[in-house]
This record gives structure tokens, sequence and C-alpha cells, in this order.
């Protein structure tokens, strides 16, 4: 059995296109630091650092894990670098949360960054294999045909994607650190937006954002003297599957299938839609909110634009989804995941500020990545499980 | 430190470039041999008999190589199983704005190949049926740049049921 872990710091910077006040291991440390206040720890309290970032190729900086290791604290500490692909924040946070489970450390600190402003995603993204023909443009090309095949086989409306958008649009303006800070966002806005990668508007995809994130994670031992709220790890799980494979169900993978039902199973939890009070996930593209409702199993399948247009997934709806604005609000690639996981530990925590779900005790949190192959998702608690 | 008194970081732009040579392998050699003579070879898995095509060598699913005696001829044509047009230039597609780019089932094939289709954007459809269109022979090599892209061709579209799975 593992040791009972818990998220006793969160350290967010401001997400916004051009961090030009920071430098990557600037922005990496003001992310840990502000996770070390909030938990009322220094450097020396921390055993193990774990960086989470993806591929490499963005910024074109080989191993970054070596160059900041400064930055984050980890010399003559133990270090380690996750990547899976988009999933990697959330699959930062479960190595972190491991360490501690195993009994093998005390207490972690993560980090998980990106810099797209030093960075060309699109053309990372694009890359022409040898023999090969290139003609998926960025991960809007390589999603926009699933997206279309979710609306073939669900029948759902086609304004569900704007839906989302303006939901996940209007709760980033009560979240001071998301990037997209639009005012005046309108479903006509979102509708009229340009197509850029049909049936994908504008509006309905993600900016392009410079941060980091970072959480400081205890024992049981430890967490359980503090006099403010933790966030308890109830559960953690990753799944994976191979990009290409012969009836391969790109829409709705087995792998996001396998690793919700591991996850409840876990958490003790048979009724997610019940049972968990909100859900941060990852939601790049805004058709990927019903798509993941589904593969996280809290709407039946080809049901999940249902909870979007009944307003279920509102602040206000009885399953609030990426109150913090979510991905399509602010999105540092890298960190994304673990923004994710970081968002369900303030709910719990009762410091989500503006965007807090009231009395919110149990969340979850979600990131998927690669061809949609990578999941990573955890669920935390106010309470002890 | 704070989150916004730093001096300002300077970016510049600069050239990196990697020289490499990518060795096909045994697989994709005979793949592209035969592309090479403006023909399509997919592989059978011995396990459960999908064709793979492209083909890799080896099943992700069974984790078995495909022998030599898992080739298998398939024509040019497909169905479109799903699609976007892309309106956003990306610098190293070099394809005029906007483009069509699809998933199309070749005919015998139990995965899809990604292409560029050339129709008219309102055309476009999942189900439509489209056949490779080859560059002059002179110009081919061991290369999938030798199809233009893919064109649709006058055949009723092919039934949701029949490629569904491939989306
Ligand atoms: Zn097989």
């Amino acid at each position: 059995m593992a040791e009972l872990t818990a998220v006793v710091g969160i350290g967010q910077t401001k997400y916004q296109s051009k961090h030009l006040d920071h430098s990557m291991p600037s922005l990496v440390r003001v992310a840990a630091e502000k996770a070390l206040a909030d938990a009322d720890c220094t450097w020396a309290d921390i055993d193990a650092v774990i960086l989470g970032k993806a591929p490499d190729m963005f910024e074109g900086v080989m191993m970054p894990e070596l160059w900041l290791n400064d930055a984050i604290g980890g010399a003559y500490k133990p270090m380690l670098r996750v990547h899976t692909a988009g999933s990697v924040g959330g699959s930062t946070g479960i190595v972190a949360a491991s360490m501690v489970q195993s009994g093998i450390h005390e207490r972690v600190l993560c980090v998980a960054f990106e810099k797209q402003s030093e960075s060309n995603a699109t053309w990372a993204l694009s890359i022409s294999m040898p023999f090969s023909l290139a003609s998926v443009a960025g991960a809007g090309g390589y999603f926009a045909p699933l997206v279309r095949g979710y609306m073939r086989r669900s029948g759902a409306p086609e304004d569900t994607g704007i839906r989302v958008a303006v939901k996940d649009r209007q709760n980033a303006l009560k979240n001071p650190l998301a990037h997209l800070q639009l005012e005046d966002i309108s479903f006509d806005m979102v509708a009229n937006s340009p197509m850029l990668w049909d049936p994908i508007r504008y509006l309905e995809t993600c900016p392009s954002s410079d941060g980091a994130c970072a959480m400081v994670m205890e024992s049981e031992a430890l967490a359980s003297k503090r006099s403010n709220k933790v966030a308890w790890i109830h559960a953690t799980e990753m799944r994976s599957e191979p990009t290409q494979f012969s009836g391969r169900d790109q829409v709705m993978p087995q792998a996001t299938l396998d690793n919700s039902k591991a996850l409840y199973k876990k958490a003790g939890i048979t009724n997610p839609r019940k049972e968990l009070d909100c859900a941060e996930i990852y939601v790049p593209f805004s058709w990927f909110e019903p798509m993941w409702m589904e593969g996280m199993r809290i709407a039946p399948i080809n049901e999940g634009w249902k909870m979007t247009y009944e307003g279920a997934t509102a602040l206000d709806g009885d399953f609030p989804v990426n109150m913090s604005g979510g991905v399509l609000s602010s999105n540092p690639i890298g960190a994304s995941g673990l923004i994710r996981f970081a968002e369900a530990a303030r709910q719990v925590r009762g410091i989500a500020d503006a965007h807090q779900v009231d009395g919110a005790k149990k969340a979850l949190g979600h990131a998927y990545g690669g061809g949609s192959q990578y999941f990573s998702t955890w669920i935390v608690s106010s309470e002890k499980p | 430190m704070s989150d916004d008194k730093n001096d300002p970081v300077e970016i510049f732009r600069g050239h990196v470039e990697l020289d490499y040579q990518y060795t096909a392998g045994v697989s994709a050699s005979r793949f592209l041999r035969a592309v090479e003579q403006g023909k399509f070879l997919g592989q059978k898995c011995p396990v459960d008999g999908r064709v793979y095509f492209p083909s890799r060598g080896s099943c992700p699913m069974h984790a078995v190589p495909f022998g030599d005696d898992s080739t298998v001829e398939l024509p040019d044509k497909g169905t479109v199983v799903t699609y976007s047009i892309v309106r956003v230039p990306s610098e190293n597609i070099p394809l005029e704005l906007p483009y069509i780019t699809v998933q199309v089932l070749i005919d015998g094939a139990d995965t899809a190949l990604g292409h560029v289709l050339d129709a008219n954007l309102d055309d476009v459809r999942m189900g439509m049926r489209v056949q490779a269109k080859w560059k002059p022979k002179s110009e081919w090599t061991t290369s999938m740049a030798n199809i233009e892209y893919f064109v649709p061709i006058d055949e009723p579209d092919a039934d949701y049921e029949t490629y569904k799975e491939h989306i």
C-alpha cells in the first residue's frame, strides 16, 4: 500500500504570450519559489526535484533539465525529468507523488514549464519525415479530423464547441493568472472567428503561452501537522497506447477508457458525476470537453455534449469543468497538465479565489497528449481517503 | 525574486543545422521501391490478418514482425474516412492555403494514410471515394511525394459502417 501523500504548496507564474521579464531558468524559479512560499518551506526542506516539459524540439534546448537544475534547486539532490508529450505536466505531478507514495522521500518539489515565445511548436509538430508528405499543420491539423469524427458519431449540435469556448473564456476572466482575458467574449464572437482547421475556429483553440507551474508534495506524517488545508491525493493513473495500429479508435482511445476505469477503482468512486465536485480537464480545442467527459466516464459515450449544452459544466453548473479557464485560456504546453492538477488541488484546498467551486471536496485533474495516446489523471480531496 | 521586476530578456532567432542520413530499413525500403514503380505494398499481420499500409515492418498490437510472405499489393484508390480544411500556414509545409488534409483508407488496407486532396472545398466529405494522382513517371523516386495528391473519383460514397472504425 502506498504512503498517503498531499499537495501542500502550489506556485504559478502569470500565463502570457511573452515573458520578456524572464529567461527559462528565471521562469521555473519564480513558480518554484511561489510553491515553496505557499508550503512555508525553504529550498533546504526539499528532498528531490522533478522537472517536466514538452518536446525539447520546441525551444531547441536539448535536455533542459541539466541547464535548469540549479534554478529549480536540484543541485546535489535527486532530480528527474519527465516527458510524455502534452500530458507531461500531469505525468510530472504523478511522478512527484510517487516519490513520496513509495516512501523514498518525505517532501518533493515538481516544476513544469514551457516558453513558447522562444519556441516554434507548430514547426516542431509538423516535421517532415523522410519519404512522406508533410501535410499535418501542428496540433490543430492533427486533431481537427478527430473532432469531425466525434461530431459524426455523436450527432452533437455543431455549436457545441462554441459553447465550450465561451464558457472557458468566461471562467478565465475570474482567474488573473489566465493568459487570454477577453472581456467582451460572446457566442457570436467565437462563431464569427476564422475557421483555422475546419471544423475548429480560431477562438476554439488554445493560445501559445509562456509560464511555469510548481507543486510541493509531502508525506502524511508531515502534511498532517499542517493547520491549513492540504489536498490529499486519493488516486493517480497513467495509461498510453501506440499512435497507429489497425482498429485504433482515435476519437475515444482505449487508453483513456482504461485510465478512467483504473483511476476510479483506486479512488473508490463508482459514480464520478455524483462523487466528484468538479474537474479540470485538458481541452486544447473546445470539442475535447465533451470528448473527455466521455473518456473520463463522467458522461455516457456520445452524450458528453449534453453536459455542455445543459450548462452542467459551467462554473455554477452541477459539474463545473475548467474553472481556471482551462488550456483554452492558457497553454504553456509542458506546464498545462500540471496546471490542471494544481487547479484540482486549489479547489479542494478552497483557495481558488473567484473561480472557486463552493464547497468542493473532491476534484479530478486530467491531461492528455501525443496523438490522443498519453493520459495522466489524479483525484485529490480535502479529506483523507 | 518577483514576477515582474527583472530586466527584459533578449530573444533572438538562431540558425541551427543538422545533417543526417536516414536508413529506411528492410520493410520501408521494400515499400519505397514499390512506390518508385508506381505500386502500393501493404503488409498483413500474421496474427489477425489486418493489412498495414504504409507498414513499418511489425505489428504494434501483437508485437510480431511481418515476414517476407506478408506483402500484399493494394490499389491506389480508397475512401476518405475524415478530413480537415487547413487555413493555417506552417513553414515546413509547402502547400497553398487553404488545402484539404485527408485520412484515406486504401481499398484492402486496415490503416488510414494521411495525404492531401485536390477537390472543391464544398465537395469534400467523409466516405468520398478518391484515387492517387501520380506525378509523371519520369519524376518517380523512392518517395510518397510521387503522389501529388488524391482526387475524387466518380463512384458512390462508401457506407459509414465500412470505414467508421478507422477514424
Ligand atoms: Zn497484428
